[in-house]
């Protein structure tokens, strides 16, 4: 079901067969589309110094969105996010060395709704300079975002060439395309925007209870995402995406950490690596709604698997309570997991060198390794180092550190970050078109300065 | 005789047989039993069965669905019927559903509207995708005692707020309680948007309504 006009029209024009809404497309289009969409690409940062590419078996990890909740560090309590609390995560993820992209993670609860999509891309832009993955909330939402990307990188031209973010658009499950979303995919497919398709089934409600029956139905609403994009501009990048989770059946919620959800996502992957387009999985969040065994557990699955699946964007990390609520602690002590991801996949060297042959037996018996060159030149090769926040003190020492859990190194971790990292400024004319572009979105939704929160 | 009736329409209320529930209601009609009583005892008692073992946990969302709409399908049946006599099946209170703007989803509105209506509430359901304006007029229009907001998704709950203004704006708010539902909402966000109530779940939904009605 496709509740968006344009999209109809394009449809019924190419062969689709078309009633009222409800569109079947011959499987001829639909091969055609799969022959057009890029295998790669490449997300470049915000001055298009550093190229990312998002295809093959890469794997780029970014925050989880969009929390309404934030997780308060001090009072371990779980409120609105507001907008400093979004300001304080773009900078620890731009601090963070395995987080590779920034994500429009929340929603802050003191900015004015009509703008708040475009906000929080505001907040990235002065914020970091790592790759974005965003949406927006409304049709004129994206324009508008598009326009302030523009701004950023000094023209449409530039950022066709060179994209800096990728804009979700989700179909809802099962089997539908809402007007909003469809035409942010058409708006994306015409200004050369990457889109990234995510089918959120919950399965045993919006999609079968069975896996294979939720990627059924997931790849088709993908295919449908992924006809009208090819319609509307052949060739233009679009990302199959996922964001699988087990619907329980006691609680009503949507269990993204649950097993099941993990192994949906991963294999929707697998399902978008045969077609040959770059993936993406809502993968590394937890159900849980503190920082504590579960999260830990829920999101280090997910990390590790998507790893191993070669998911290429993932989704996750920082979040928890399914998909509503972030936190920096959680965000620091998941980047540690997907350092240890990124090593995992790096898998075993088996060479002359690792093999180490005749280093073993010129150490002999009873030698150590210590002190042997071999040893100070193939430990950072060989092994990932983690920071502090995973522990690996003697128990005396830990003792007398304090006796601090996970949260507490992390939370300690988060704060020295946001203290000691100054992410690099807006370049100055970038700047200038940027708050230009600002003014005239805000003067036109009609919201004044004063409405906006003090940073 | 109704009693026996009853007791089949339970069954088939309570293993999901909507084409017996169907069935059944046009047996009763025919027997002459009347359809008022027939939907509370046969159909909407059982339901509310399910609905307090869904709370206790031994009935999944699954089998409360299915129940529900075996019961539909008998109800449909009787309240022709009942609208034809142009008799009032004795209501507990008007409730308006829908769920917002730029959300199409309906599972848990509908759900939640089946079991106010096994509760014996007269329910106007408006669909999904229904813009903060048609809430209102729909307000106006009806008076409902109460009106039931639903929102899936964290990027339109912010609507149930802008519908909140809206009736605060028009001068409507006092007249109708407003309780909202859906995934992301909390207790917090209640207050934040200055609703009456929320909705946890179906089962939740129908006593916090019950217990809004006793307030008003």
């Amino acid at each position: 079901m496709v509740k968006n006009k344009p999209a109809l029209k394009l449809l019924s024009e190419n062969g689709c067969d078309v009633k009222s809404n409800i569109v079947r497309m011959p499987s001829g289009l639909v091969e055609e589309a799969l022959s057009k969409v890029p295998s790669s690409f490449k997300l470049y940062s915000r001055e298009g110094k550093q190229a990312y590419t998002v295809g093959g078996d890469n794997v780029i990890y970014n925050p989880g969105s969009a929390a309404i909740f934030f997780l308060d560090g001090e009072t371990e309590e779980m409120r609105r996010a507001t907008a400093e609390d979004f300001r304080d995560l773009v900078r620890l993820t731009d601090a963070l060395p395995h987080i590779h992209a920034q994500s429009t993670a929340m929603v802050p609860a003191d900015v004015p709704e009509d703008i708040s999509d475009l906000y929080r891309l505001y907040l990235i832009l002065k914020n970091s300079t790592k790759p974005i993955v965003t949406g927006a909330f409304t049709i004129e939402g994206l324009i508008d975002m598009k326009n302030m990307l523009e701004a950023v990188v000094g023209g449409p031209e530039e950022l066709a060439e060179k994209p800096r973010a990728i804009f979700d658009c989700c179909p809802s499950s099962p089997l539908m395309w809402s007007d909003v979303t469809c035409q942010n995919l058409l708006d994306c497919a015409e200004h050369g925007i990457p889109a990234e398709i995510i089918p959120a089934p919950q399965m045993g409600a919006t999609s079968p209870v069975s896996i294979a029956g939720t990627i059924v139905e997931a790849n088709a609403e993908f295919l449908s995402g992924l006809v009208i994009s090819q319609l509307a501009n052949p060739g233009s990048v679009v990302i199959y995406g996922g964001s699988p989770s087990a619907f329980d059946m006691r609680y009503l919620t949507a269990r993204l950490g649950a097993v099941e959800s993990v192994m949906a996502a991963c294999a929707s992957a697998q399902m978008g690596k045969s077609y040959g387009v770059p993936t993406h999985g809502y993968l590394g969040l937890s159900d849980s709604k503190a920082v504590d065994g579960q999260s830990s557990f829920e999101s280090g699955m997910g990390i590790l698997l998507a790893a191993m699946s070669g998911v290429n964007i993932v989704s996750g990390p920082g979040m928890q309570a399914s998909e509503n609520c972030q936190s920096l602690e959680k965000l620091v002590i998941d980047n540690e997991y997907c350092g240890t991801a990124y090593r995992l996949i790096k898998g075993i060297t088996v060479d002359d060198t690792t093999l180490a042959a005749e280093l073993i037996s010129k150490v002999g018996p009873g030698g150590h390794f210590l002190a042997e060159k071999h040893t100070r030149e193939n430990l950072r090769k060989e092994r990932f180092m983690p920071t502090d926040v995973l522990d690996r003190l003697s128990p005396d020492a830990w003792t007398k550190a304090g006796s601090k859990d996970t949260m507490q190194r992390a939370r300690e971790r988060a704060k020295k970050l946001l203290k000691e990292h100054t992410p690099e400024a807006l370049p100055k004319a970038s700047e200038e078109r940027l708050e230009t572009v600002f003014k005239k979105i805000l003067t036109r939704r009609r919201v004044t300065a004063n409405q906006l929160p003090v940073l | 005789m109704s009693e026996e009736i009853f007791s089949e329409l339970r069954d088939a209320v309570l293993f999901f047989d909507d084409e017996k529930a169907r069935a059944l209601a046009v047996k009763a009609l025919e027997m002459g039993i009347d359809p008022v009583m027939t939907l509370e005892e046969g159909l909407a008692k059982p339901l509310r069965e399910v609905g307090d073992r869904f709370e206790t946990g031994e009935a999944f969302i699954t089998e409360l669905i299915a129940s529900a709409q075996a019961m539909e399908a008998g109800a449909k049946v009787l309240n022709e019927e009942i609208t034809r006599r142009g008799v009032n099946r004795k209501s507990v209170g008007k409730f308006l559903i829908g769920t917002v703007e730029g959300d199409i989803h309906s599972i848990g509105k509908n759900i939640v509207a089946t079991m106010l209506t096994a509760a014996g509430f007269e329910v106007i359901d408006l669909g999904t995708d229904i813009p903060t304006w048609t809430f209102v007029e729909k307000v106006k229009e009806y008076e409902p005692d109460i009106l039931g907001l639903s929102a899936l998704m964290t990027t339109t709950m912010v609507k149930q707020k802008e519908i909140l203004g809206a009736l605060r704006d028009i001068g409507l708010r006092s007249k109708v309680k407003v309780i909202v539902g859906g995934a992301p909402v909390t207790e917090a966000w209640v207050k934040e948007i200055g609703a009456d109530a929320i909705g946890f779940d179906a089962g939740s939904a129908v006593q916090v309504t019950l217990r809004l009605m006793e307030g008003s």
